[in-house]
C-alpha cells in the first residue's frame, strides 16, 4: 500500500514537470493537457485532470491522491525542448521508460541550455529583420539598415532582460533603440523609409505569436489561457509601440 | 518574386533558430514559411484581401506541417510555428499601438481590428485543417464498420 502510494507520488510528479517544461517553452496548452494525460495513462492511471493555464498547472488524479499545482513564472519560446518532451512521452507510451527514467530524462531536458550561442542568435534576428524588409516590399538601398536596427536592438532585449526582470522594461528600451538607429540611418541618408526599417527591425520582437496563441486557445475553449495571452501579447505590442514613439517625439 | 521566394525562406528558418528548432529541422522550417508566403503573396495579388490570403496561406502551412510531422515524428509545433512567422500581423500590431501612443485612435482601431482578423485568419486555417484531417479519419472508420 505504501509503495503504491510512493509511485502514484512519482507519476504526478513526471506528469507535472513534463507539462511545466512544454507550458514555459510555448507549447500550446491541450497539447499540455494532452501529454499529462497521456503519461499518466501509459503508467495506469486513468482518470487524472489537469488544468493548464499560462501561469500554472493544476494536476489531480481520482480517489484519496493529492491534488498538486506548479507555478510558471517566466514563458519563451524553446521549440527544442517542447520536442524532447514529446519523444520522452511517446517512449513513455511504449513502455520503454519507467517512472524513474522518465524523471531523469526530464530533469535534464529542464536543464538544456540554448541549442545555439548568443551570437547566432543575433546574426539570426538581423538576417530575419533584413529579409523582413524586403517581403514588406521596402528598398534593397534599406536592408543594411534594418538588418544593423534588428541586430542591435534584439541583442538589447536580451542583455536588458538580464539586468531587469521585467520583460516589458527590456521591450521598451530595445525598440526605443531601433527607433532610434532607424533615424539615424535615415537623417544620415543612408536609409530612405522610415517606416519600413522600423517595421522590419522590430518583428523580432513583436508578439505575432502570441496572438496567433491566444486566438488559437479561444477557439480550443481554453479561454482563461486565450485571454491572458491575449493580455500578454497586448503589453508586449504596446511596449515596442511606446519605444518607437517617443523616438518620434523627439524627431 | 525570387527575391521574396529567398527572404521568406531565411526569414523563417532565422526565426527557427531564434525558437531553438532543432537543426535538422531548420531547412523544414524555412520552406513551410515559404510555401506560406508565397501562397500569401500570391493570393494577395490576385484578390487584394489580406485576409482571405492569410487563411488560405496558413491552411497551407497547416496541411505541410502536419505531413512533416507525420513523416519526422516531430511535433507539429515545431513546424507551423516557424512557418506562420512571415504571415503573422507583428506590423500592423506595432503600427496599431504606435498610433495609439500618438493618440491617433481614429487610425489605430481599423489597424487593430485588422491585425485582429489576420490573427484570427491563421488560427482558423490552422484549425480548418485539423478539423478535415479529422473528418477524414471519421468517415473512413465509419465506412469500415458499415
Amino acid at each position: 500500500m505504501e509503495n503504491k502510494q510512493n509511485q502514484t507520488f512519482e507519476i504526478i510528479e513526471v506528469c507535472l514537470l513534463a507539462g511545466k517544461i512544454m507550458l514555459r517553452s510555448g507549447a500550446e496548452t491541450y497539447r499540455v493537457e494532452d501529454t499529462m494525460t497521456r503519461i499518466a495513462a501509459a503508467y495506469g492511471i486513468l482518470h487524472s485532470h489537469s488544468y493548464v493555464t499560462p501561469t500554472g498547472i493544476i494536476f489531480s488524479i481520482d480517489s484519496h491522491n493529492p491534488t498538486k499545482l506548479v507555478r510558471i513564472i517566466d514563458r519563451s519560446t524553446d521549440l527544442q525542448k517542447v520536442a524532447k518532451v514529446n519523444s520522452v512521452s511517446r517512449l513513455i507510451s511504449s513502455g520503454e521508460l519507467s517512472v524513474q527514467e522518465a524523471y531523469g530524462h526530464l530533469k535534464e531536458i529542464e536543464h538544456d541550455a540554448h541549442a545555439y550561442p548568443i551570437w547566432i542568435q543575433i546574426a539570426a534576428a538581423s538576417i530575419a529583420s533584413g529579409c523582413f524588409l524586403i517581403m514588406f516590399q521596402g528598398d534593397w538601398t534599406d536592408f543594411l539598415p534594418a538588418l544593423i536596427a534588428g541586430g542591435i536592438g534584439f541583442s538589447c532585449l536580451i542583455y536588458i532582460h538580464q539586468l531587469v526582470e521585467i520583460k516589458f522594461f527590456a521591450e521598451f528600451l530595445a525598440s526605443f533603440i531601433i527607433g532610434l538607429i532607424a533615424v539615424l540611418f535615415v537623417v544620415l541618408s543612408l536609409g530612405t523609409e522610415l517606416d519600413k526599417i522600423i517595421i522590419a527591425s522590430v518583428m523580432p520582437l513583436v508578439p505575432g505569436l502570441l496572438i496567433t496563441n491566444a486566438v488559437r486557445d479561444l477557439m480550443a475553449g481554453h479561454l482563461v489561457s486565450g485571454i491572458s495571452k491575449g493580455a500578454e501579447a497586448f503589453l508586449t505590442a504596446f511596449a515596442i509601440g511606446a519605444g518607437v514613439a517617443v523616438v518620434f517625439s523627439f524627431y | 518574386m525570387i527575391e521574396q521566394f529567398i527572404t521568406s525562406f531565411i526569414a523563417s528558418s532565422a526565426f527557427g533558430i531564434i525558437f531553438n528548432a532543432p537543426v535538422k529541422t531548420l531547412f523544414k522550417c524555412g520552406f513551410v514559411g515559404m510555401v506560406g508566403w508565397m501562397v500569401y503573396i500570391g493570393l494577395y495579388e490576385y484578390t487584394l484581401d489580406s485576409v482571405f490570403a492569410t487563411l488560405i496561406a496558413s491552411f497551407f502551412i497547416a496541411i505541410i506541417s502536419q505531413f512533416f510531422a507525420k513523416a519526422y515524428k516531430t511535433p507539429m509545433i515545431i513546424f507551423n510555428v516557424s512557418g506562420i512567422i512571415p504571415l503573422v500581423p507583428g506590423g500592423l500590431a506595432y503600427d496599431a499601438m504606435r498610433r495609439v501612443v500618438e493618440n491617433d485612435y481614429n487610425a489605430a482601431i481599423p489597424l487593430a481590428a485588422k491585425a485582429f482578423m489576420i490573427s484570427g485568419a491563421i488560427a482558423i486555417g490552422l484549425v480548418l485543417s485539423e478539423v478535415i484531417n479529422q473528418i477524414i479519419r471519421k468517415a473512413s472508420l465509419r465506412k469500415m464498420v458499415q
